[in-house]
């Protein structure tokens, strides 16, 4: 194949753009597609300070090196979840990686800081592992964009992940979390602006963009990730995908430009409803305590005595409601 | 040539020359989900192997808690 830019050998083919590239030129189409998101969905002003949400894999180290690359004051906060060696891991590639750029990180160790780590949090809860992690992580990273004056926090969120995500939330009709799937989340009281610059690349595009620009990203999946929901999603995606190029794209910006509107107001309702948590301040629909404030209640001092994953939750299966589904928002 | 793909880690031996995509095909592997790296160079689908070649086969699907 021949690069559609400038005829040299290419070393990826995108095949949803009917094009494959050379790695110059790779390198220049990512950086158009990011700018593109950014400009259509409004995301960042020009040079504008932002904390990327980073955790050693592929698409946070390649949003924050393709933000700085575009001229963005872009600083990373990493958060330690004290998943075993998994977490040792992503901590050495993110500040590696940080180290050798000279960029600004910014650390959260959950279990130094707030007494419990997401095994111990999915053994209490006796829920899916994925779910107190992201629980966990929207909430400090949000804390950490107040508290250290950011305005936006961006995450490294792709095409397929977003696509992935809106299956799931398609296939059970969750009108809220419909309503919140948004390349942009805009500021609010007690949120920071959220934006997905990465949401019109792929991961497999993002893996390539890190292969081609020497970043050495954390290539092992978590091993409590194994097996779930989204992963699946991905799959049957995929599958899809090889039999009709642009199909993961035609279903999330399909959603996006036609659908994403009639959900919307419900989830604008539901922010403005919120009231605060009386641990922290933080929204919370609840009365008293935020989710993370209620997850770290239960979880502080909680050791989980074996490895934690898919074979959790298969043991779990009859004795709990379903995982619930993966939320955007 | 020798293959290795990871997740978990593991080397194959594979007889040469194939194509990126007889090889993926071969092994069942969706190209949607996967970059195929020759020594340090990205190759594409139609990419040609040779016995000698030193080939990964990197997945590129992750998945697991969404923080946004």
């Amino acid at each position: 194949m021949k690069c559609r830019r400038c005829g040299q050998p290419a070393v990826i083919d995108v095949r949803r753009h009917n094009a494959a590239f050379c790695a110059d030129c790779f390198v220049h189409h990512c950086r158009e597609q990011v700018k593109r998101a950014v400009h259509d969905f409004d995301m960042l002003e020009p040079g504008q300070r932002v904390l990327v949400a980073v955790s050693g894999g592929k698409d946070s180290l390649a949003l924050w090196h393709l933000l700085r690359e575009l001229g963005y004051e872009a600083d990373g906060l990493y958060i330690g979840q004290g998943i075993g060696e998994y977490s040792d891991h992503s901590r050495d590639a993110t500040v590696a990686f940080a180290d050798a750029q000279g960029w600004k990180l910014h650390e959260i160790d959950i279990r130094g800081q707030y007494g419990f780590d997401i095994p111990g949090a999915a053994f209490a809860t006796k829920r899916a592992p994925c779910g107190s992690c992201g629980l966990s992580k929207r909430h400090l990273f949000n804390k950490a964009a107040l508290d250290h004056g950011y305005p936006v926090v961006a995450t490294g969120h792709n095409l397929d992940d977003e696509a992935a995500v809106l299956l799931g939330n398609v296939l059970r009709w969750e009108t809220g979390y419909l309503g919140r799937q948004h390349p942009v989340l805009p500021e609010s009281r007690g949120f920071a602006r959220k934006v997905k610059p990465l949401v019109r690349l792929g991961e497999r595009e993002m893996a390539a963009y890190c292969v081609i620009q020497g970043i050495d990203y954390m290539v092992e999946e978590c091993p409590m990730a194994a097996g779930n929901k989204h992963l699946g999603y991905k799959d049957m995606l995929n599958g899809l995908e090889e039999q009709s190029p642009g199909s993961k794209a035609a279903f999330l910006f399909g959603f996006l430009e036609r659908g994403h509107e009639h959900f919307a107001v419900e989830a604008g309702e539901e922010r403005e409803a919120l009231g605060e948590c009386r641990e922290c301040g933080s929204p919370t629909s609840n009365d008293d305590l935020c989710a993370f404030c209620r997850l770290r209640e239960r979880a502080q001092g909680v050791d989980a005595p074996v490895e934690l994953g898919p074979t959790r939750r298969r043991r779990n299966r009859g004795r709990h409601s379903p995982s619930r589904p993966t939320s955007a928002g | 040539m020798k293959v290795l793909l990871r997740n978990p880690r593991r080397e194959l031996e594979i007889e040469g020359p194939t194509t990126v995509l007889a090889l993926l095909k071969r092994l069942e592997i969706n190209p949607e989900s996967v970059l195929v790296i020759r020594g340090d160079t990205l190759v594409t689908r139609d990419a040609r192997l040779a016995d000698a070649d030193d080939i990964e086969i990197r997945p590129v699907i992750s998945g697991g808690s969404n923080p946004a």
